[in-house]
């Protein structure tokens, strides 16, 4: 979703800087809750552009009381100033709400090896049924037969779970 | 896009977001005050987590309220400094926890009215009250999957929880009316196409809701009297008791950062 260049202000200099500069250099901040995955793959940041001579970071909250929020924005900010840019805002947006459709495939098998069950298949949309009939599978075992010990866990966007075969305690990444 | 409207939208507009926030603000209070009581460790997690959802959807709708009255208050300003008569809240929503068969009814009621309510709103052309109404939809789809399960194991479980759950039901239906009050101000924002027109939400929640519980063996109380008050800052006693915990330290020490 990020323009092919980005203009940024250095001092009097204008410097361009491209999309896969910016990229990177936000793909460099870790989500804090999560720390094997980073703010890009996680589909936190959902759109950089320049206006006015001012650099925008539109980032969106993954539930919308993750107080993880604050921290990611000074760490933008951060690393923007440390590059040279301060003429620099982060806008936190609600529009599009974030969906764990938006987690690349990479960052899941990330999760996984990180001992968190990613998310599978696609968000439900009748809101009414329940999801994840089926058993999530164990990220340490890869055994299905599990179950769900809480539909909440250690933070908003997570679920408790219980391995029967290798008698381990999971987490497993909601679907939203 | 508020920028663009005019003063009497605009008030009427503040006052809807109003509703929004402090029905969010005051259900995540009560739910934030079961942390570290809750019946079993994994509930408390559930209860907590909850609340902070709400709390989240009310900073949200508290912000945009502060952006649209644009008098130079902001979200804070709006939680912690206006008193029980400013608060438009739903009653249902400041009703005390009591127990726990209490306070999982009250958060079914409002969360199967809510998961019809926010699906409308998400359709607002107003992009900020779109986006954060269909961020509620899905979390709210979470706590009525976690409330109802309750209902029905409370409903139809023991003899004592069935007893309990029927007491909260009794308690609570009364306050149910309100869930679909309406007045000038939404007429208004309906006509501006602010807001969709949600005529249908009251048999479509009424079906849901007599289904579940039925499941769970409990019955609707008959000819009861309706309450409502809350929408126009008429409140009952426990409103005040909880604003009180809640704005305390936020008005012993005005502007205090941590």
């Amino acid at each position: 979703m990020l323009q092919d260049h980005i203009q940024m202000q250095n001092g009097n200099k204008l410097m361009i800087k491209t999309k896969n500069e910016i990229l990177n250099l936000l793909a460099g901040i870790n989500d804090p809750e999560i720390p094997v995955l980073n703010i890009v793959e996680m589909g936190i940041v959902h759109r950089a552009f320049y206006e006015n001579e001012k650099l925008i970071v539109e980032i969106t909250p993954t539930y919308s009381g993750c107080p993880a929020m604050k921290v990611i924005e000074d760490e933008i900010l951060d690393v923007m100033y440390s590059n040279g840019c301060d003429n620099i805002e982060v806008k936190k947006i609600f529009a599009p709400a974030w969906t764990t459709d938006w987690m690349t495939e990479k960052a899941k098998d990330k999760l996984k090896n990180y001992g968190i069950a990613p998310p599978e298949g696609k968000t439900e949309k009748d809101f009414f049924r329940d999801q994840n009939k089926k058993p999530v599978k164990c990220p340490y075992c890869k055994s299905v037969k599990t179950k769900l010990t809480n539909r909440f866990g250690s933070t908003a966007c997570k679920s408790l779970h219980f391995c029967l075969e290798c008698t381990q305690p999971f987490e497993h990444f909601k679907c939203i | 896009m508020s920028h663009q409207l005019n003063d009497y939208v605009r008030a009427a507009l503040f006052e809807y977001l109003l509703r929004l926030g402090d029905d969010k603000l005051i259900l995540g209070h009560r739910l934030s005050e079961w942390c570290g009581h809750a019946p079993a460790l994994e509930e408390d997690i559930a209860l907590a987590n909850i609340a902070l959802d709400c709390v989240g959807q009310a900073n949200a709708f508290l912000t945009f309220a502060a952006e649209v009255e644009d008098k130079g208050r902001n979200e804070d300003d709006l939680a912690y400094f206006r008193n029980e008569i400013q608060f438009k809240n739903l009653l249902l929503l400041e009703q005390p926890n009591k127990d726990f068969a209490h306070t999982i009814t009250r958060q079914f009621f409002y969360s199967s009215f809510g998961i019809y309510f926010f699906q409308d709103l998400a359709k607002s052309k107003l992009e900020f009250l779109a986006g954060i109404s269909s961020k509620a939809v899905k979390e709210t789809s979470y706590h009525l999957r976690h409330c109802k399960e309750w209902m029905r194991r409370l409903g139809d479980g023991t003899e004592e929880s069935h007893r309990r759950a029927q007491e909260a039901v009794n308690d609570l239906w009364r306050f149910t009316d309100e869930l679909f009050f309406k007045n000038d101000i939404d007429e208004l924002l309906i006509q501006e196409n602010i807001l969709p027109d949600t005529n249908s939400l009251r048999e479509m929640w009424r079906t849901y809701a007599e289904e579940i519980l039925t499941q769970a063996t409990l019955q609707i109380p008959q000819n009861e009297n309706m309450q409502t008050g809350g929408r126009k800052g008429i409140h009952t006693e426990h409103l005040g008791h909880l604003l009180a915990e809640m704005q305390i330290v936020a008005r012993s020490y005005p502007n205090a950062k941590w």
